[in-house]
């Protein structure tokens, strides 16, 4: 019992302290008990700091996740979804090799992938456009695997075949029978491709330079704008403690906030390449 | 992609000819179909998949375009960076492995005998939420932990003799660190799934156990420990994998340390290195390639002799 509270006490304490580190000052910070609550004045104080930085660069790094994180959705929806379809339910030559390659690609860590795929659009000169982010934020095997996975069982071939023998063209056995069915997977598959790209750090750092950073890579970026970690710094502009903790809570809070209602996902996600016991 | 019309069955003789006939053309259109519906995911496989593996592999077998055999390899092999890099990513990933492992099956355990419900459904549910924060987030969050002048621990600190940021980051203990940054943000969500696992273990097995006098702790043991054991590989082998790719983390604190934590701490930074401030592809290449053959070693072994994937 004992082990679980002090458990739950290292997972819960540093985000508790996040939350009210904005409220403080500084100085509050470092003199006041970690758990006394600032004030409201000094939490509107960091805020205005934090968006007026360099002329609201942080709402451009959000902007910018925001955009890359859902082009590179919807392409993934698009991609996947009808590829998971097509493997687990209909024959064509070549879908068992494009499986076992497809569950072997899953399980390579993405990183793993960045540094050969900067080297590669560098050859075609696509480093700095935001294609460089979102194509590769797009190819997600892990949710074509979860779509096939969802309709080997969720769907049997007997209903697609009744469709069929209603006269029903391939294209509509997909459209009319097996999409209606398909909105707990696309709510999977868009699960982990949003919160897997908008927390990702290393792709976005080495493609996108600059301006066309995400607020993951902008995050890292404002560090260096904060005097205690950069004490040589003598930009104009600095960034204090509290204010770099509410950037932390502003990055992180749509993926917090779709983390909230979607303990069951990331169970299912998890566990979705096991076969039952 | 049309598929004959077959509103009516006819029960005579042709039928049978027919309906087989039938069968093969929506064979062939399903197999139309089932190519184009792959068309485009497989257009992105190739394209950063297997475009880029082979690339790699390409840069880094060449200089300028001509065929070196393996003098990139050694080369990176003798930097004098390159073996601090592969024992920090060691002692890391032993560390963190190790802690996973038994941290993540003791805490299931436990919380699965809690008998109160709203109290093993809010442990969960705390363990789990850290797990939204990845990358740069989750390491901002650390670094305000580890300094102690303005963390929620301090007194933590000071007890470890730490009484600044730069020394919570001393070289020596930086795996331990890492790790466990590593494990706030991922142990929840593999508790969840040995929970998961945990609770399909047949009550009836339990109960025999119970009958035959094992306690809690026996059970464990015995019992529910080697039924989880296919997870346990699972959880380590994916973590293994994604643990050589370290970067993230010391890199960020790098940068936050001044340098104290080195900016080729890690095997990827050491590419990343390569490629940018070094202008060498193929070096970056070849450290990028060893990185690739180990996870794809693991995830082919996985998926082929692992057993947990149906077989394909």
């Amino acid at each position: 019992m004992l082990v679980l509270l002090a458990f739950a006490a290292f997972f819960i304490v540093p985000l508790v302290w996040l939350l009210i580190a904005p409220s403080k000052t500084d100085r509050q910070l470092l003199l006041d008990p970690p758990f006394a609550l600032g004030s409201v004045n000094t939490l509107l104080d960091n805020w205005n700091s934090l968006v007026t930085f360099q002329g609201g660069l942080l709402w451009t790094w959000i902007g910018n996740s925001a955009f890359y994180c859902v082009a590179a959705l919807a392409i993934t929806l698009i991609t996947s979804i009808p590829a998971g379809y097509a493997m687990a339910l209909t024959e064509f030559r070549g879908r068992r090799a494009l499986l076992a390659i497809t569950l072997v690609v899953m399980l390579v860590p993405s990183t793993a992938l960045v540094l050969p795929v900067f080297l590669e659009l560098s050859a075609v000169k696509l480093i700095g456009n935001p294609l460089a982010a979102i194509l590769p934020f797009s190819f997600f095997p892990f949710g074509v695997y979860l779509t096939y996975i969802y309709f080997s069982t969720a769907i049997s071939r007997d209903l697609l075949d009744a469709a069929r023998i209603d006269g029903a063209s391939e294209l509509q056995v997909f459209a009319r029978v097996a999409m209606p069915l398909a909105t707990p997977v696309i709510a999977l598959v868009g699960f982990f491709n949003f919160t897997g790209n908008w927390n990702n750090y290393f792709l976005p750092y080495v493609m996108l330079p600059g301006r066309k950073a995400p607020i993951q890579v902008g995050l890292a970026e404002l560090l260096s704008n904060v005097p205690q970690f950069n004490p040589t710094n003598a930009a104009s502009t600095t960034i204090s403690l509290s204010a770099l903790a509410l950037a932390t809570i502003i990055a992180i809070a749509p993926v917090m906030i779709v983390f909230l209602f979607a303990q069951r996902f990331l169970v299912t996600g998890m566990t979705a390449g096991g076969t039952k016991e | 992609m049309s598929t004959p019309h077959a509103t009516t069955v006819h029960p005579q003789g042709g039928g049978l000819r027919r309906a087989s006939l039938r069968g093969a053309s929506v064979e062939r259109a399903q197999g139309r179909i089932g190519l184009v519906f792959v068309s485009l995911y497989a257009l992105f496989l190739l394209a950063f998949g297997v475009m880029p593996s082979l690339y790699a592999v390409f840069l880094a077998f060449t200089k300028r375009g001509a065929f070196v055999g393996f003098d990139n390899f050694v080369k990176v092999f003798k930097d004098y960076r390159f073996l601090p890099a592969v024992e920090h990513v060691g002692l890391y990933l032993l560390v963190w492995l190790v802690s996973l492992v038994v941290l993540v099956v003791l805490l299931a355990v436990i919380v699965h005998a809690v008998g109160v419900r709203w109290l093993s459904t809010s442990m969960r549910f705390i363990y789990y939420i850290p797990g939204a924060l990845a990358g740069a987030s989750s390491v901002m969050v650390w670094l305000f932990v580890l300094d102690p002048t303005v963390s929620p621990v301090s007194f933590l600190l000071h007890a470890l003799g730490f009484g600044s940021f730069v020394e919570t980051v001393q070289a020596d203990h930086l795996p331990i660190t890492l790790a466990v940054i590593a494990f706030w943000t991922g142990a929840g969500g593999w508790i969840l799934v040995m929970y998961g696992a945990l609770n399909n273990i047949s009550r009836d097995v339990i109960e025999a156990a119970r009958v035959d006098g094992a306690g809690p702790v026996r059970t464990a043991w015995f019992i529910q420990i080697p039924l989880l054991r296919k997870w346990i590989s699972y959880m380590v082998i994916l973590s293994f994998a994604g643990g050589t790719q370290l970067f993230v983390e010391p890199r960020v604190l790098s940068q936050a340390s001044r340098g104290v934590v080195s900016q080729d701490y890690s095997l990827n930074q050491l590419a990343f290195l390569y490629a940018f401030k070094q202008s060498d592809f193929n070096g970056s290449a070849a450290i990028s390639l060893v990185l690739l053959v180990v996870s794809l070693g693991l995830s082919i072994y996985f998926v082929f002799r692992g057993g947990l994937f149906e077989r394909v």
